[in-house]
């Protein structure tokens, strides 16, 4: 075990433990965006970072691994700082509006501003170019967890990538071709995996539209696929008697939270009456 | 992983010719064939092995781009199909990574192009004058002229700041072929854009011979070490680089022993001349030590910082010591593979380092057997392809290993898992030149010039509006006021309203400053920065603002866009800027603004190019008051 502090307090974590499973260990809570603890962290949002002793900048509590001595301090002004100006900018440059409930805890919790920083934005068309799932760039924070999903992280595809650079980066298929042409296989993992909403179940996306899409009368079940014999947990949101989104759960030993075509999307036949 | 190519997009027999061209031409690894690699993985994560791995032949992704990119002048979906088959690279990632370079094109572009520099340098003599003049003339940049032949474009500093405005051509074909052109005017680029026969008309603004005579970048030593054969010893021919004190020092490394070197290294204190101001002994050391194998040595020739061209003028002038200075940091720290990283702009210095790493090999001064000793080296030269960042290490890794030029966070340093994951001793193409000295005179002897913590003589480059603009090489800790001296101070005698240190990523200081010791500590102590050696003068007529918020736009163009702090924070500071400069906005609040944006960028980007992306925009509005 590796001895450190963590704002005056000390904890052991393990070796190759990050400093974010070190905070987890005293409770002390840490914004995360690009992390997800099935994928390897990419670092790239910066939401996470902590001041560490002896270090110029800011350090990435999702990556940065624990080390002997570390003296680590998360609620100082300048992490406040950085993490606050971190949603500012996602904010005043992506539409947050359907992210996770926790980024819209965070941003509260941190006095983010996001008006103060208007400028451009990523704002684009909704691309729909098959029946199973829409990408809407408007809302991508670029945390790349889709793109590890369809690569190494899950699915091995490499359907998309990040494309372009500096503010004009993206994710994209080859010559941002629709995904029919790509080498997508509409596992769906990208969904699974998108904090803001970016990527979306097509049938969400048409029942937002006409405005019939209502969490609150929508329940989860879980079950167990059908069609093969690795027994994937499905989880079934339903409403109004209808499945609208099939997820698998992140700590589900045999998913991870990854599912293929058949799990995530082959479900009509259910609703054959 | 199933390669799933383009629909109906397929290569032309030009296309295949000049890709298979330069995969054959590369050394690819012992048991690696072409088109049977596995696939991809994250950078930096080879399977463990005890020889040159080069364990899939993904790493040849941007050499394949750029033959592609030169046949036709831009890559088709055909040839991009054609690369991803050949190395195993699924499109998406290809489209990725080649979108990543500004200068290659995923859109048809015409076979001739001239990038015209308007970056800072090249700013304060006129280069916006002259864009404007081709905007009326030829339209708006990137739209093609005389039918599709030609277009213009306009770009970040090309290194070439001392005979400012630059421009680089390319010409896409055959034979395709790209120069370098200096204290250009509108009336040359327009000529070459319209002539059909423009490679008569560059020939003749190209000079032949740089550094021996007109027209080439102008050196002034005192003392004369790192540029002692400049202009003087004939950078194609490896007798005379030997005739002029070439391979005495790997004479001696190799007499005295891979350990004593780093002895004397250690003991000449001599810092990186990137900007990062590391001690290379501990940098060697710790690779020499390191078990994981093999180690891997990387010359930083990604010159990009806006201002600095030392490092273009060692190589087109004194390549052999390029290749002799790595051969002896590779015997030292137990590297068999080298790799010369050179930003995609440097035409010159590309074909002279090509030379001198094949003499090199023919003389066997490089190969199985290092003039004889037991001591296997090579080097491969590999060409940027226009992406300032990837002259940060570890995204430059990334670059030669085939993905996109994002920086990896640090720790791991490269010493422990650098390049294909191994320990990796990167250095910049200066501080690898300083290593002969070291080795034939002794570190000790070398720490004798310079100061206390700032060891041996530096490269500035003076450049704006200096009367003798060029490369200087000085003792470290002479004042800027000597170095502005020597360059024959402000050119027409005109007042100097400010100096540039340290290029784009460092600070303004003004003339009360002038007397500030041009050393690590003196730099340090009034809030300067050495930085890549770069003195840009201003004059009383140039627009300050002008050229803050050009520095603000190329960080904004620069960044890789992986982290939000940079990616979002450079595109707000520019904004910001261009409201101050038109007070379309509130002043104080864009003021508080920037300060918070530089503050986030600073401590919470991944990366140096963030980290500095403010600093000299905060000392044009703290301490010259620009806006």
């Amino acid at each position: 075990m590796i001895q450190l502090t963590i704002d005056e307090r000390p904890v052991a974590a393990p070796q190759d433990a990050t400093i974010l499973q070190a905070c987890n260990v005293l409770g002390v809570e840490t914004p995360t965006l690009c992390y997800l603890k099935t994928l390897t962290p990419v670092n790239a949002c910066r939401l996470c970072v902590v001041e560490v002793e002896g270090s110029r900048a800011l350090a990435p509590a999702c990556s940065r691994k624990v080390e002997p001595g570390m003296v680590v301090r998360t609620n100082t002004e300048r992490v406040r700082h950085s993490r606050r100006l971190v949603l500012e900018l996602l904010g005043s440059s992506v539409d947050l509006s359907l992210a996770s409930a926790d980024l819209k805890r965070y941003m509260r919790d941190y006095g983010a501003q996001p008006e103060r920083l208007a400028g451009a934005t990523v704002a684009q068309p909704v691309k729909i170019d098959n029946d199973l799932y829409v990408r809407d760039y408007s809302r991508c924070v670029l945390c790349y967890k889709c793109v590890e999903a369809c690569g190494t992280d899950a699915q091995n595809t490499f359907a998309i990538a990040v494309a372009g650079r500096g503010f004009d980066a993206r994710i994209s298929t080859e010559s941002d071709r629709p995904l029919p042409d790509s080498a997508c296989v509409y596992c769906g993992n990208c969904i699974g995996v998108c904090p803001t909403g970016a990527l979306m179940f097509k049938s969400e996306h048409d029942m937002r539209q006409s405005g019939a899409w209502d969490e609150s009368k929508q329940k989860v079940t879980d079950t167990i696929c059908p069609y093969c014999g690795v027994g994937c947990t499905l989880q079934l949101h339903v409403q109004d008697n209808t499945i609208v989104r099939v997820m698998s759960p992140l700590d589900h030993d045999v998913t991870r939270g990854h599912l293929c075509i058949k799990g995530r999307f082959g479900w009509q036949f259910v609703q054959n009456r | 992983m199933d390669l799933h190519l383009i629909p109906g997009a397929a290569a032309t027999a030009a296309e295949r010719a000049a890709i298979d061209a330069v995969l054959l031409s590369s050394h690819p690894a012992p048991g690696t064939a072409l088109g049977t690699a596995p696939g991809t993985r994250a950078p930096g994560t080879e399977a463990p092995s005890t020889q040159h791995l080069a364990p899939n032949t993904r790493h040849l992704l941007l050499p394949a781009l750029h033959a592609a990119q030169a046949r036709e002048g831009w890559i088709s979906e055909g040839a991009l199909n054609y690369i991803c088959e050949r190395l195993s690279v699924p499109p998406a990632e290809a489209y990725g990574v080649a979108s990543f370079y500004a200068l290659f094109s995923l859109k048809p572009r015409p076979p001739l192009v001239v990038h015209v520099c308007d970056d800072i340098a090249c700013r304060a003599n006129g280069a916006e004058a002259i864009c404007q003049d081709l905007e009326r003339r030829l339209g708006r940049q990137g739209e093609s002229i005389t039918n599709g032949a030609a277009a213009w474009l306009r770009s970040p500093c090309l290194g070439q700041c001392d005979r400012a405005p630059a421009a680089l051509g390319q010409r896409a074909g055959s034979d395709p072929r790209d120069w370098t052109m200096t204290s250009v005017t509108a009336d040359n680029i327009v000529e070459i854009l319209r002539n059909e026969k423009s490679a008569v008309v560059s020939d003749v603004l190209v000079p032949p011979k740089p550094h021996s005579g007109e027209g080439g970048t102008q050196v002034y030593a005192d003392p004369s070490r790192l540029l002692r054969r400049v202009g003087i010893a004939d950078p194609e021919n490896l007798s005379d680089y030997i005739v002029h004190g070439g391979f005495e020092a790997l004479t001696r490394a190799l007499q005295i022993g891979a350990g004593a070197v780093i002895c004397e290294v250690t003991e000449s204190r001599l810092v990186g001349r990137g900007g990062a101001l590391f001690p290379a002994g501990r940098k060697w050391d710790a690779v020499a030590r390191a078990d994981a194998r093999p180690h891997y040595l990387v010359c930083n020739a990604d010159e990009s910082e806006p201002g600095t061209f030392k490092d273009r003028v060692l190589m087109e002038a004194d390549p052999f010591a390029v290749v002799e200075a790595m051969t002896i940091a590779a015997f030292a720290t137990g590297c068999e593979q080298g790799y010369i990283y050179i930003r995609g702009e440097y035409p010159l210095a590309t074909d002279r380092l090509g030379g001198a790493i094949e003499q090199a090999r023919a003389a066997e001064l490089l190969g199985d057997h290092v003039m004889g000793a037991p001591v296997r080296f090579d080097i491969e030269l590999r060409r940027g392809a226009g992406a300032y960042i990837c002259g940060e290490e570890t995204a430059l890794f990334n670059s030669i290993e085939g993905f996109r030029g994002e920086p990896r966070n640090k720790p791991p340093f490269p010493v422990q898992s650098g390049l294909f994951g191994r320990p990796t001793v990167v250095n910049n193409v200066e501080t690898l030149v300083n290593v002969l000295d070291i080795v034939r005179k002794g570190g000790a002897a070398f720490a004798r010039t310079g100061t206390e913590k700032s060891t041996g003589t530096k490269l500035f480059c003076l450049s704006g509006c200096a009367a003798r603009p060029g490369l200087y090489e000085v003792p470290f800790g002479i004042t800027l006021r000597q170095l502005i001296d020597r360059a024959g101070g402000v050119r027409e005698r005109r007042p100097l309203q400010a100096v540039l240190l340290g290029g784009a990523a460092g600070v303004f200081v003004t003339p009360s400053d002038i007397d500030l010791p041009l050393s690590i500590e003196g730099a340090s102590a009034a809030g300067a920065t050495i930085g890549s050696g770069v003195v840009m003068l201003f004059d009383d007529r140039v627009d300050l603002r002008d050229i803050t918020m050009r520095i603000a736009g190329f960080f904004r163009h620069e960044s890789c866009g992986q982290c939000v702090p940079c990616r979002v924070g450079t595109l707000r500071q520019e904004e910001a800027l261009h409201r101050l400069a038109s007070s379309s906005g509130s002043r104080g609040q864009d003021l508080a603004l920037i300060d918070d944006l530089a503050q986030a960028m600073r401590d919470a980007s991944i990366c140096g190019l963030g980290h500095t992306a403010s600093t000299a925009v905060q000392s044009a509005i703290k301490k010259l008051q620009v806006f």
